[in-house]
């Protein structure tokens, strides 16, 4: 018997019987569903996650004061202003792997403009900063060379803080005070949305560095070209990683560390915090697998108990077949592919359901979901496997029947 | 059919036996029968239930293994074949029909009469054609593709007996073929028989009742376990039995 006719005949079977094939299907169904539909969220959140770490650069370290110890006390991260505008100065010029290094301070400010109050973050930077980073103007103009040299007090507005301050007033040319120091409008940043911590990117405001240091935040007096921190672009093309090494490496040097001292600096990488993103989503992965496992394991029960029935519903026939001619391994084949395509048709609808539920959560409740055709061909697969395995036990028990018992069976 | 030798005997048993162990004590369903049946003999066996004649008939069969004896199939011992190559031979050399017909429920007659093509190997399209073709000369052209429910008995017997012609087997062996039948079907069927007989195919009917018996050539009669007559006779006509019988010609 080929496997060709023994699949239509398993078919005809299940058709025969549809009513109760259906509901033998429905644990496969439901179990692989629901994988489905919680794979495409889960997919799709950290997809999500992924595009926001791209698009804020995965290419993107950012470099802050690290700890120190003082004479055998050790000060908490930050507490020496250890990065200085020469250090950035010194990145970009002697290492090639760095296309910008943008040395930046940041403080909460109290702004004020009209009689709208806001607490807010000053963002100081150097031109660097907007080669590191891809902010953009939704308004106005941005700094300029002029701005930066002559320490200018000027600022460009966060969206959300061009909307709090004038809301539907244009804010070019209006003037705010930063802890109470002037400051003109003349640009307004588009909008970047909120990070995926939660954080409105648009709730800040952007001056030159100089005007920032010297009329608000405050000059470090140990050294009046400390910065708050240095926001490194790696090269497109260039090993994140390795230019790294070659940051820690040259900070270590103009810093002179020896050997013995530890980093008074730390790098974060963007790429890293992706990739404590993954492996939180991996715990979730799991947890699918372990839903996914015990409801395939109901499934496949279900189905070795309605292909038991079959069996012994189905005696004579067996009996029948065996005496026109069918050898052991062709009634097995017949039993075992009947239940493997009753388990992979469970698992084809499933999917289908889970498709179309993901869609639907991305249609009402907006959530971004993923499906991909990998997760789809699996839980097909493996609905069809979980058929085989719990259908082997049945087509064994039909394949050991003695054909004058079975032709006998009423 | 099969071309052997004259005088050579299609099926030959010698010695067979098979006993059943039940709860520790042996039944000897079948001891010692030895008997050789020649190509183109219409064999009936006949005896009271428990003489061993089914189980004489389930050897003959292949459906089951001898606790002891010898039989050669067509000049092949398979006393002592596997079950899986007794399947193969059931499927090439012997033809069955059963009392109750046996046919799948749900397949039509054509796919009903082409299971034993199915485990043949033999692919879909000649399958269907040669099945239409046999069922054809048994005169249920028109029935190709009626399941058995729309059948009468004696057109489902028919087409059991169709599925037993199919592969073209050198013996049909045939359990109480008119047991479920009304005495004018049976009639109908022992003519088919007659005329396959005619035909030169060798039939082997297990049958408790003498009437059906006398359309044999040859009675083989069972008692406990033995075969305890051999007997050879001129058979009736059952076509002529059918033609005398006062309804036939309403």
């Amino acid at each position: 018997m080929s496997p060709l006719d023994a699949f239509a005949g398993a078919l005809d079977s299940l058709r025969a019987n549809a009513l109760r094939s259906a509901l033998t299907m429905l644990g496969i169904f439901i179990g692989v569903a629901a994988v489905i539909a919680m794979v495409a969220v889960g997919s799709g959140a950290r997809e999500t996650v992924l595009a926001q770490i791209r698009a804020l650069g995965a290419n993107l370290i950012v470099v802050v004061p690290g700890n120190v110890t003082v004479g055998g006390v050790r000060l908490g991260s930050g507490a020496r202003a250890s990065l200085t505008q020469d250090d950035a100065l010194a990145l970009e010029r002697e290492i090639d792997a760095v296309e910008a290094a943008a040395p930046t301070s940041r403080g909460q400010v109290q702004v004020v403009a009209g009689g709208v109050n806001w607490s807010s973050w000053l963002l100081g930077v150097t031109p660097s900063f907007f080669v590191a980073r891809d902010w953009e103007i939704a308004l106005g103009r941005g700094l300029e060379a002029e701005d930066y040299d002559r320490g200018a007090q000027v600022v460009l507005l966060g969206e959300t803080v061009a909307r709090t301050l004038f809301d539907e007033i244009d804010p070019i040319g209006e003037t705010i005070r930063l802890r109470n120091v002037p400051f003109r409008v003349v640009g307004v940043l588009a909008r970047k949305g909120q990070t995926t911590g939660g954080q409105d990117q648009d709730d800040v405001v952007v001056a030159p560095l100089r005007a920032a240091q010297q009329r608000v935040l405050g000059v470090n007096r140990a050294n009046a070209r400390a910065v708050g921190s240095i926001t490194v672009r790696v090269r497109d093309g260039e090993d994140t990683a390795q230019a790294e090494e070659q940051i820690r490496a040259l900070l270590r040097q103009r810093h002179r560390l020896t050997a013995a001292q530890e980093d008074d600096f730390l790098l974060r990488n963007l790429a890293d915090i992706a990739a404590t993103r993954d492996a939180s989503s991996r715990t979730m992965s799991w947890l699918l697998a372990a839903i996914a496992t015990v409801s395939l394991l109901v499934g496949g029960i279900g189905i070795m108990n309605i292909m038991l029935v079959s069996v012994t519903e189905r005696t004579r026939e067996i009996g029948l077949r065996l005496a026109v001619g069918a050898r052991r391994r062709d009634i097995l084949m017949q039993f075992l592919i009947e239940a493997a395509t009753l388990s992979a048709l469970g698992g084809v609808a499933g999917a289908a359901l889970g498709f179309a539920a993901a869609r639907a959560l991305t249609r009402i409740a907006g959530w971004p979901t993923l499906v991909s055709p990998e997760a789809i061909l699996l839980a097909v697969g493996v609905s069809a496997g979980v058929g085989i395995v719990f259908g082997y036990y049945p087509a064994r028990r039909a394949a050991a029947l003695d054909p004058i018992e079975a032709l006998r069976h009423a | 059919m099969d071309a052997a030798a004259p005088g050579r005997a299609l099926m030959e048993v010698e010695d067979l036996a098979r006993v059943y162990t039940m709860g520790g004590t042996a039944l000897r369903a079948l001891d010692g029968v030895g008997v050789a049946i020649g190509h183109g003999e219409f064999v009936a066996v006949m005896g009271p239930s428990g003489s061993g004649k089914s189980t004489f008939m389930n050897l003959l069969g292949l459906l089951d293994q001898p606790t002891r004896g010898r039989y050669r199939l067509d000049g092949e011992d398979v006393a002592g074949l596997g079950a899986d190559a007794r399947a193969t031979m059931r499927n090439r050399k012997l033809g069955f029909v059963f009392q109750s017909f046996n046919l799948l429920p749900r397949a039509t007659a054509v796919e009903n009469v082409a299971l034993p093509l199915v485990y043949a190997g033999v692919p879909r399209g000649e399958r269907r054609r040669r099945a239409a073709a046999v069922l054809e000369t048994l005169g249920l052209g028109a029935r190709l593709d009626h399941t058995p429910l729309e059948l009468s008995g004696g057109q489902q017997q028919r087409v059991a007996i169709a599925r037993a012609l199919v592969n073209e087997p050198g013996a049909i062996l045939a359990d109480e073929p008119t047991g479920a039948l009304d005495s004018r079907t049976g009639l109908e069927i022992m003519a088919l028989f007659q005329a396959l007989h005619a035909r030169g195919i060798t039939l082997v009917v297990v049958t408790h009742d003498p009437e059906i018996a006398a359309f044999a050539t040859r009675v083989l009669t069972f008692r406990d376990g033995r075969l305890v007559e051999d007997r050879r006779q001129v058979p009736r006509n059952a076509a002529a039995a059918l033609a005398a019988r006062p309804e036939a010609a309403a």
